[in-house]
């Protein structure tokens, strides 16, 4: 419990991996059935120790680890929090995760973290704001990140560019990869009534290192037009798996990740996910 | 029209305040209700993350009562740090002043003991010294040696009876409540922090400790505070569940 991990799997495998929750811990062990990987929340691991590191330095052993952070806030106006920065550097120093990831979003305010993903326009200002705050993380924790597409439940009128363009733009500029979230695209395309084909036919897929696949709630909006909410409490919707068919068969296997978040299920619940994941990832290898 | 961040972060905690301008559907059509997606999803994340850090001042209070009280809070007191894990800091001082739970006197120290519960879960892990060492020091040198006690421990010192109140709301066989001070010790054996009912003098003894004053001048303060402390109990308590982790002269 002590003792420094000897060696790390240095890269996600193109198999399915899923989100960690504790209440899992025993069953991943015994059956982890097809889940090769395990993504973790990065700011749930900055205690100083007790049970959440011990499960991780375990799980470690065993599994690739994608560490995702959902807190440093990206596409924030002010500057990247330093305590935070300093923390995320940690956490990559001592569990060496074969991945960082974190989001197209921001999440704080001056001193304020507002604990969501929060949308910002894709204009020549944010883009440059972004590519430096992605440097300034590379540069501290000493490694490639990839960066998450977001859900978006409405559109900036300032904005001047595409999403993909601007994703693509930071990709080229700061040499980050991408982590691509499929449902997001789907979430994204109907609630702004874009096509989502065409958002992964603009995607640069060669920079993706990771696929995300989650569940979303259904609404509307004032006009009675679908309102997606991006929710992660149920079963990824059967037109996302069809994109993700496609992202696959065109952009080829990559690692993938089933997220479920809320009204968490139970552990064959969630494998039988990374199943359906894993049929479509072995029609390309084979 | 550009949106900044600080109109945005207004309008979203502030359920009265206009939803920002030059935020549109697909079609360029104002944003609406879509906004209001952010707002729910900030109230509910928050409101969820202060139900998970307090589920005993939750149950005293009910569910319902709850929501609005972690509504109101989440407004005044928004998360200062990405670690979710610790939010909730002023809460007991929130509960004192909040009008609906001013008149709830222990609900401030219950808040404190679920934080203090918090704190321990994720404090650093430490190896116990073999306490057969007590025994081969002269008890001089013993008397003036400086105890430390595990990372993970946390002392609540309460003019209620705040131990009797949590374990009433969270044991099965726990009996009921009766007006009492109560020093409560959060130890972690292990790695699942448990809250102690501290023997007569024991909350005098640990804060002692906890200050880094010497064995002998705990143990003068315990006795100070109750005649009947009696050391050896104290000392069995802290032992099985593994907090002495550091003696010195």
């Amino acid at each position: 419990m002590f003792d420094e991990i000897p060696k790390r799997i240095d890269r996600l495998p193109n198999v399915p991996g899923v989100g960690y929750k504790p209440q899992h811990f025993a069953d991943i062990n015994a059956a982890p059935g097809v889940v090769g990987w395990l993504e973790i929340h990065a700011e749930n691991y900055m205690g100083d120790g007790g049970r959440p590191l011990a499960q991780l330095r375990h799980l470690a052993e065993t599994f690739a680890i994608s560490a995702h952070g959902v807190g440093l806030s990206i596409g924030g106006e002010t500057r990247l929090d330093p305590d935070h920065l300093k923390r995320l550097k940690h956490l990559n120093n001592w569990l060496q995760p074969a991945s960082f990831s974190e989001h197209l979003a921001w999440s704080t305010h001056g001193a304020e973290f507002l604990n969501d993903l929060l949308p910002l326009p894709y204009t020549e200002a944010t883009l440059n704001r972004v590519a430096d705050h992605v440097d300034e993380l590379q540069e501290t924790i000493g490694r490639k990140m990839l960066l998450e597409n977001p859900s978006s439940y409405l559109a900036f009128t300032e904005s001047t560019m595409s999403e993909t363009d601007f994703l693509s733009a930071i990709a080229e500029r700061t040499g980050c990869g991408l982590l691509l979230d499929v449902n997001n695209v789907f979430v994204s395309a109907t609630n702004l009534g874009t096509d989502p084909i065409a958002y992964i036919d603009a995607f640069p897929l060669d920079y993706v290192g990771e696929i995300h696949l989650g569940g979303h709630d259904e609404d509307e909006d004032d006009h009675g037009a679908p309102l997606l909410i991006d929710s992660h409490g149920q079963e990824v919707a059967d037109p996302v798996w069809t994109l993700y068919d496609y992202v696959i068969a065109k952009g080829g296997a990559r690692p993938t990740l089933i997220e479920w978040d809320n009204d968490v299920p139970d552990w064959p619940t969630l494998e039988a996910e990374a199943r359906r994941a894993q049929v479509i990832l072995e029609k390309v290898a084979a | 029209m550009n949106v900044d961040q600080t109109t945005f972060r207004q309008a979203l905690l502030d359920p009265d305040a206009p939803r920002p301008d030059g935020l549109a559907d697909g079609q360029g059509r104002e944003a609406g209700r879509r906004f209001d997606v952010y707002r729910n999803n900030v109230t509910v994340a928050l409101g969820d993350a202060l139900e998970t850090a307090f589920p005993t001042v939750a149950k005293l209070v009910g569910a319902q009562n709850f929501k609005l009280l972690a509504a109101a809070y989440l407004r005044q007191h928004p998360p200062k740090s990405p670690l979710m894990m610790f939010y909730g800091e002023d809460m007991p001082a929130f509960l004192a002043t909040f009008q609906p739970t001013s008149t709830i006197g222990y609900l401030p120290d219950i808040a404190r003991l679920e934080l203090a519960m918090r704190h321990s879960y994720h404090a650093a892990d430490a190896r116990a010294f073999d306490p057969a060492v007590l025994q081969s020091i002269p008890p001089e040198k013993l008397m003036a040696s400086v105890v430390t006690l595990a990372p993970a421990t946390r002392l609540i010192r309460s003019r209620w009876p705040i131990h009797a109140i949590w374990a009433f709301n969270n044991q099965p066989e726990a009996p009921k409540p009766i007006m009492a001070s109560e020093d409560t010790l959060i130890l972690r054996a292990e790695l699942d922090p448990v809250p102690h009912l501290l023997p007569k003098g024991g909350g005098a003894f640990v804060e002692a400790l906890l200050d880094g004053e010497s064995l002998g001048t705990a143990i003068e303060r315990a006795t100070i505070e109750n005649e009947a402390f009696d050391l050896s109990e104290m000392l069995a308590l802290l032992i099985t569940n593994n907090a002495l982790t550091d003696l010195k002269d």
